[in-house]
């Protein structure tokens, strides 16, 4: 670990999620514990089917059938949250193109979080968020299919800032858009983090981004962590677990070599 | 706003304003997607035959009696069963009523049952199927198969049982059909609800904490409706059928009211000899049908986006 003293923003204390019964149960987490310092980004980094969603699915309270310790502002959390959750904590989709009402006006994507927790000055809000996440005033009355993948994303980080959350759950934020428009979004990001010392939990399959955003991160595979490391360890090639090199190694790009090598690292026990 | 009021030409000024990619207000972004519709509805002629049809039927309704030459109930026995003529376009009925005069009145009828059925059973069918979709479990349970119990019925037997349980007469008939209609829409939305309830732009609405009844009301219903709109017009027809059908029985409008089946039904006795007297409120029920069918094949073109139109 990169050893921060800030507070710890969000710990995970042996969070399990079990889907399903009988003969189709899953066990798609096992006992995943991890800790994010206030202002810090933290990376979930693995294959898909690794679980790494479904961490970040209880974790906001899309997913209440799990068991074990979430606590987020020193506050332990039950499956059901309350509102006030909500105003602290925000999710960034990875689809844009599914994530925004298709018959809602941007206008109205972002008043609505306000209606729902009836916040003082809309129009003035909408306003300054829009221009905080790069849209103009332009953009305020369009709907979702007259905008680009990348504009989306924005209005999605804009509905999810409005609520001026101290934490962002980012689920594979860029993975849909195109390369340029990932890194636009990516520094718009970072940009937002400093600004507002906001906390990221960020999943992603793509280990240049994760060491781009993150502090810290954990190598999820097959529901387990395999490894937690902060970035400065990854930055000079020294994870441990052999998964996290096969990562690496297909990070890198298509190599028919390294693939062949490649093994499938399953859960001893 | 402003920059475009000043444009002095008029129409394409107002186009423009309709079809600006960033409008720059609430309304001008619904009324531009209107236009949008209404643009890709205008280019299909038989949906705007129907269209005709409806608002003609709508519009005749409105001026009865401006338009009818009689009243309705006006009899003259001297002139029964007279055939098409000046003085009766149409010709008289057996109590010698001007057909024609009959007929302008009925639309009235014709477009009373069959707006009230629709008021009834939409927001009916609208809000069972939502609920149960959405909030799936027992709620799900119970309303579907409540839902079923009603689709087991042919629709005009159980709408003759509930108007023989509760009397004859045109209000009765109304809530008989309204009864009988709802279940498919209940079906139709909870099956639009089964598809949008796990999208994400539902569970970001959930992460800011909204309640149930308004992710319902507000987020699942608006897209809902389309496909809705299109199956209630479509529906239309067969309602006035319905609607008739009761008439012609005698358990719909009574006498003397022109409802549409029922003329047909008082006609049916003299049809070998004065065929008309049935035949023209049976074109005007098949027009009028016709009518609501192609208007709502034409609107599933434009409000659902699934049948490929361009939504």
């Amino acid at each position: 670990m990169s050893g921060e003293t800030g507070r710890a923003m969000i710990e995970v204390d042996k969070l399990n999620v079990i889907f399903g019964l009988g003969a189709d149960r899953v066990h798609a987490v096992r006992d995943v514990s991890f800790r994010v310092p206030e202002g810090t980004t933290f990376g979930l980094v693995g294959e898909s089917g690794s679980g790494k969603s479904t961490v970040l699915r209880a974790l906001s309270g899309l997913n209440p059938d799990w068991s074990g310790r979430v606590a987020v502002a020193g506050q332990a959390q039950k499956p059901r949250r309350d509102k006030a959750f909500y105003k602290l904590a925000q999710m960034v989709f990875q689809d844009p193109y599914g994530s925004l009402h298709p018959r809602h006006t941007v206008d109205r994507i972002l008043m609505e979080p306000l209606a729902i927790h009836r916040l003082e000055d809309p129009e003035r809000r909408i306003e300054r968020v829009l221009g905080e996440v790069g849209l103009g005033p332009d953009f305020r009355f369009r709907y979702p299919h007259q905008l680009s993948g990348g504009q989306r994303q924005r209005v999605a980080i804009a509905r999810a800032l409005i609520l001026e959350p101290r934490i962002l759950l980012l689920d594979e934020p860029t993975s849909a858009l195109d390369v340029s428009v990932q890194a636009e979004v990516l520094n718009l990001l970072q940009r937002l983090k400093q600004e507002r010392g906001l906390t990221f939990v960020l999943v992603s399959h793509n280990l240049s981004v994760v060491a781009h955003m993150c502090d810290d991160l954990a190598v999820m595979n097959h529901g387990v962590v395999v490894e937690e490391l902060a970035v400065a360890q990854l930055k000079r090639r020294e994870p441990q677990h052999p998964y996290t090199r096969q990562l690496m190694v297909a990070s890198l790009g298509y190599d028919r070599a390294a693939v062949d090598r490649f093994e499938d690292f399953a859960r001893e026990g | 706003m402003s920059s475009q009021a000043h444009d002095l030409q008029g129409g394409a000024g107002w186009r423009a304003w309709l079809l600006s990619a960033s409008p720059v207000s609430r309304r001008q972004a619904r009324l531009g997607r209107s236009y949008i519709a209404w643009l890709s509805f205008q280019s299909n002629h038989l949906a705007m035959l129907g269209l005709g049809i409806v608002l003609a039927l709508i519009l005749v309704a409105i001026l009865a009696p401006l338009i009818a030459p009689y009243h309705p109930n006006a009899q003259i026995l001297t002139d029964r069963l007279q055939y098409f003529s000046w003085a009766h376009p149409f010709g008289t009925d057996e109590l010698g009523r001007d057909i024609f005069s009959r007929i302008i009145y009925g639309s009235r009828l014709t477009l009373y049952i069959v707006i009230l059925v629709a008021i009834i059973a939409a927001p009916l069918g609208l809000l069972v199927g939502t609920s149960a979709g959405y909030l799936g479990g027992w709620v799900d349970k119970v309303l579907m198969r409540i839902t079923d119990i009603f689709l087991a019925f042919p629709k005009l037997v159980l709408a003759l049982a509930l108007v023989s349980a509760l009397g004859p007469g045109i209000e009765n008939a109304i809530i008989a059909i309204a009864i009988t209609s709802w279940p498919p829409y209940a079906r139709i939305a909870r099956a639009e609800t089964l598809t949008i309830r796990n999208s994400d732009f539902i569970s970001a609405v959930r992460l800011q904490g909204a309640g149930r009844m308004r992710i319902i009301w507000s987020h699942i219903m608006p897209l809902c409706t389309s496909s809705l709109i299109v199956r209630v017009t479509l529906d239309m027809a067969g309602i006035i059928l319905i609607a008739a059908g009761l008439g012609f029985l005698g358990l719909g409008a009574q006498p003397p009211l022109p409802e549409w089946g029922a003329m047909i039904s008082a006609g049916r006795r003299v049809l070998l000899d004065q065929w008309w007297v049935a035949t023209v409120p049976g074109i005007a029920i098949f027009v009028v049908s016709l009518g609501f069918n192609l208007l709502g094949d034409g609107l599933r073109d434009v409000l659902d986006p699934k049948s490929g139109g361009q939504g």
